[in-house]
């Protein structure tokens, strides 16, 4: 079973974002793999363990983007593919969509594509059912728990009052979300062979790629900072908490 | 006058509230048409009249409820390709966004995710870097895809608004019915529902365990009114179903009083629930960033404070 993980390399988000003109600062920066994505990794790999075949890592970004698809490699990826361009700067979501269709096009036949329900930086959520449709696939997403048997697969699908169990034959599209799994810690045997594992690098026109293809159709036209709330009083339990707590209930009229 | 379109979900015949918070909004920006997928549809037009929309195509077809995102895509292009609206508005709920997405692929058409404000059909606003900094977004193209994160608007009725049905009557190829729901599993919820709640409480990891959660739901009934929800720790974690999870990809809930008990206040926690009018928060950790956007914080053990807080409220109720 060949399974395409897309694997997004965004600023490590414990370190506070700075901003690059009218874009998030991506290049320079310390990065890491999504942890949304560290999910779908470990759902290849999973699946691989059990059916057999290939775990292909998928990304588009800068240069730098090749920590995400190591960092995956040495979790026990087989290969990665990187698109990097100076012209995707900035790209929408379509435009992303557009390009890592081409990339998984061209690097084989995957019977299941994988990708996290929405990235941490920039949580568009919609990246995937756009490659689903470049790639004729259908989609099962939001799984919390995947099965695949006899060229199906099953999920339990999130919903917002409990959950749906979705099917579809293969090859499809699958969104995992957190809890799907226990994402794996890279051995130092993983990271080392990582390193020898094939990246190939591909820019737009490799893809065969050009103009309207790659137009990003939504442009920053401003920014201002959001209205902040502020803190209010912060006081230190000393029996009396309680109390207060429920004086503030009462002032708020909901006892 | 542009033409806006509500995409109003349906599911097991309930009509999603966003949808009236779309069709208010759209009623600013232009013309007002809805469309609407799925058993109920039909009787669900007349609602979205009374919000705003002038049309709705509509459909009961069943085949809606049992495929997942492809014969909504399938009905939409045939629909926008006769009508052409100028801008399509959805909510950003689970089926929405599958659809939205491959909607945007299928007409090239550009798409924006966690919409808080739309000026015009040109112009829209959404946060970003945890909603610290507010982008103004110049859209291109037609149509102009959104998908706007619940509660962004207020849904108000319009006085006598009434909508023309039009039913939709495409066929759905098969080769759109592949990804199909074969089960549902609702957890039936007691009480108040959290969007709806003037009081929610809501848990986190601090509360060590699925117990704890227990503690929580009699003090929610002490209140009275009041609904329970969690962070994304917790439900991962099992302890409490995922109807419960509030933030980026769970509920958004805007109640007269929120109140944390052990959550650290992640930023994808805190755009579910930020829109509070009141906010207090019990956490050990006098650092945890949930203090930051608090009214009233509490540095002390929740596990203490929850059996106090209910004798506390059970007593002042009398
Ligand atoms: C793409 C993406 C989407 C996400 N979507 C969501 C979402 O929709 N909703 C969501 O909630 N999260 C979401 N998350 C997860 C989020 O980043 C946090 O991991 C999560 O909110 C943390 O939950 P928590 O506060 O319960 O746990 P923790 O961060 O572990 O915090 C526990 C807190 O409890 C305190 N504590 C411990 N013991 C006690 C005690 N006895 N009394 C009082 N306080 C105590 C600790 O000091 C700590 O602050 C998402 C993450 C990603 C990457
Ligand atoms: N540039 C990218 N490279 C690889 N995968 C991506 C990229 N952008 C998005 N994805 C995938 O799509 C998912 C949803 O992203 P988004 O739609 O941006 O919220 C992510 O969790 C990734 O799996």
């Amino acid at each position: 079973m060949n399974i395409a993980v897309c694997v997004k390399h965004i600023p490590d988000p414990n370190v506070p974002p700075q901003m690059d003109g009218k874009y998030l600062k991506r290049e320079g920066i310390q990065g890491v793999l999504d942890p949304g994505d560290e999910f779908g990794v470990e759902a290849g790999l999973l699946l691989k363990e059990a059916h057999g075949g290939e775990v292909t890592l998928v990304s588009m970004g800068p240069a730098a983007a090749q920590e995400a698809i190591r960092r995956g490699l040495s979790m026990g990826a087989d290969k990665g593919v990187l698109v990097t361009d100076d012209t995707l700067k900035g790209a929408d979501a379509l435009v992303t969509a557009r390009v890592l269709a081409a990339a998984i096009k061209k690097a084989g036949q995957f019977d299941l594509v994988v990708a996290g329900v929405e990235s941490t930086d920039g949580y568009t959520g919609t990246m995937p059912g756009s490659l689903a449709e470049l790639l004729d696939l259908p989609q099962v997403t939001f799984a919390k728990t995947i099965e695949v048997t006899d060229g199906t697969v099953k999920v339990n699908r999130q919903t917002a009052e409990g959950y749906h169990v979705v099917e579809c034959s293969l090859p499809a599209l699958l969104t995992v979300t957190a809890g799907v799994n226990e994402p794996r810690y890279a051995s130092f045997k993983g990271i080392m062979a990582a390193k020898k594992k094939p990246v190939e690098t591909w820019s737009v026109a490799d893809l065969g790629l050009a103009g309207e293809d790659v137009a990003i159709k939504q442009d920053v036209a401003g920014q201002t900072p959001a209205e902040e709330r502020k803190a209010g009083e912060v006081i230190t339990d000393d029996g009396s908490a309680a109390k207060r707590i429920a004086d503030f209930l009462q002032e708020a009229k909901v006892i | 006058m542009p033409t806006i379109w509500v995409y109003a979900e349906i599911d097991n015949g309930k009509l999603d509230p966003s949808s009236l918070e779309l069709a208010t909004k759209a009623r600013e920006l232009g013309d007002v048409e809805a469309v609407v997928l799925g058993p109920g549809a039909t009787e669900a037009a007349a609602r979205l009249g009374e919000y705003g929309a002038e049309i709705v195509y509509a459909s009961d077809d069943q085949v809606y409820a049992d495929y997942v995102a492809q014969p909504h895509v399938h009905a939409l292009t045939e629909l926008i390709g006769e009508n052409a609206p100028d801008m399509i508005l959805f909510a950003m709920n689970y089926d929405s966004r599958d659809i939205a997405g491959r909607l945007s692929a299928r007409l090239g058409s550009t798409l924006m995710s966690n919409v808080l404000e739309i000026e015009s059909v040109e112009r829209a606003k959404t946060a970003i870097i945890g909603g610290t900094i507010i982008v103004d977004v110049a859209l291109e193209g037609a149509p102009k895809i959104l998908l706007a994160r619940a509660k962004s608007f207020v849904a108000e009725p319009l006085e006598g608004g009434e909508a023309t049905v039009v039913p939709v009557e495409t066929t759905v190829p098969e080769e759109a019915k592949r990804a199909k729901r074969v089960e549902r599993h609702e957890e039936a919820a007691t009480g108040p529902k959290l969007e709806d709640a003037p009081v929610v409480l809501s848990g986190g990891r601090g509360l060590q365990g699925p117990d704890n959660f227990k503690h929580l739901e009699d003090l929610a009934s002490a209140i009275g009114n009041t609904a329970v929800g969690a962070t994304r720790a917790v439900v991962d974690a099992g302890w409490v179903p995922y109807s419960y999870q509030i933030g980026q990809t769970g509920k958004t809930v805007k109640p007269s009083v929120y109140i944390a008990f052990g959550v650290s206040g992640a930023t994808q926690h805190i755009v579910g629930m930020k829109g509070a009018k009141r906010i207090i928060a019990i956490n050990k950790d006098e650092e945890a960033p949930i203090f930051q956007i608090s009214d009233l914080g509490v540095v002390g053990d929740a596990l203490k404070i929850i059996p106090q807080l209910i004798e506390e409220v059970k007593s002042r109720k009398g």
